[in-house]
């Protein structure tokens, strides 16, 4: 990794990532979109959000990719609540709890 | 009069969008983390959080950098995991397309998953609210998110070697996202793509370079996409 390449990665990306945003709202404003396109962008967030988050959750990069307990029991609880409660606050205050009073009990 | 409502909007964003600095302060502040002991300097650490602003695809570049990825499988890779930021960026435009140029250019920048789902939710609700109404909260909800994003890199960066192991930041990220995926499982089309999302990132967790990402948000979207289909055609 020479600095060269990391600045032209964080540059690269900066504009990159600037440009997904701008797409739809700089450049379509007001105009109507094509209805397959949206139907497919409906189900962008949840669609890739769980995509990231399931790796990470069922092989953690902490045990070396190893199936940890908590982390599972901690990933379920999150999604249970936050489904049941249709509330985020309540998602990550169980996910963070349940981790927590696990790794205390010492599993 | 219609800067009271601006204003009291604005102040209500701030509000309702605090509670989500409980992951955001951790994930920021791991990125300082890791980015430094990736062997990183303050500058580019810095660099990463406030031009790229998007946590997902920070870590997945600086992953793919250590890994020694080509700089172009680098970019595609991590601009991938942003993609899901152009659907943000199409569902914002109902509310907020029709702002002046430099308005949108300026959402456009701060646009992030906590910001863009608490406004979105909103929007939905106060079908009352102007133009400069939904302006004014967007700013709000984006005013305590995207500095403390900036701050606590910082505060990763300088802290980093002597944070607690028992805080495990690694796990605010998937706690992060699942928290703001799982309230909006609203329909049968929504558990389908989740679901497949999860199933598709697991059985392709192996490959390289995030593909298995790839592969799982694009099933995952036409899963949604079909589902939604048939549920129409049946209740039509």
């Amino acid at each position: 990794m020479d600095n060269a390449t990391i600045w032209i990665v964080i540059l690269g990306l900066g504009l990159g990532s600037y440009l997904i945003r701008l797409s739809f709202i700089g450049l379509i404003g007001d105009r109507p979109m094509p209805e397959w396109l949206l139907r497919h962008l409906r189900y962008a967030a949840v669609g890739i959000l769980p995509g990231i988050a399931a790796p990470l959750v069922v092989f953690p990069a902490e045990t070396g990719g190893a199936i940890d307990p908590v982390r599972l029991c901690a990933g379920i609880a999150t999604i249970t609540v936050g489904y049941l409660s249709k509330s985020t606050l309540w998602a990550i205050v169980a996910g963070a709890g349940t981790f927590a009073t696990l790794a205390i009990a010492g599993l | 009069m219609a800067r009271a409502s601006e204003k009291k909007l604005m102040k209500r964003g701030i509000l309702d969008s605090l509670p989500f600095l409980v992951v955001l302060i951790p994930f920021a502040m791991l990125f300082g983390v890791v980015g430094t002991e990736a062997g990183l300097n303050i500058a580019q650490v810095m660099g990463f959080s406030v031009v790229v602003i998007a946590g997902a695809a920070q870590f997945t570049a600086l992953q793919l950098l250590q890994e020694g990825a080509p700089v172009a499988i680098v970019l595609l890779t991590a601009l991938a995991v942003n993609l899901r930021m152009a659907m943000y960026s199409a569902a914002l435009t109902p509310h907020l397309g029709q702002a002046p140029f430099w308005q949108r250019g300026l959402v456009a920048y701060l646009i992030v998953d906590q910001n863009f789902a608490i406004a979105a939710t909103a929007y939905e609700r106060e079908t009352q609210w102007s133009l400069a109404d939904r302006m004014a909260y967007f700013i709000g909800v984006s005013i305590p998110v995207v500095p403390a994003w900036y701050a606590f890199t910082l505060l990763g960066v300088l802290v980093g070697a002597t944070l607690p192991e028992w805080l495990a930041l690694d796990f605010a990220l998937p706690v992060a996202f699942l928290s703001i995926v799982a309230p909006a499982l609203r329909t049968l089309a929504h558990v389908a793509a989740a679901a497949v999302s999860v199933v598709l990132a697991l059985c392709f967790a192996f490959l390289p370079y995030s593909i298995g990402l790839l592969i799982a948000g694009l099933g995952a979207m036409m899963a949604g996409a079909q589902v939604e289909k048939i549920m129409e055609r049946g209740n039509g």
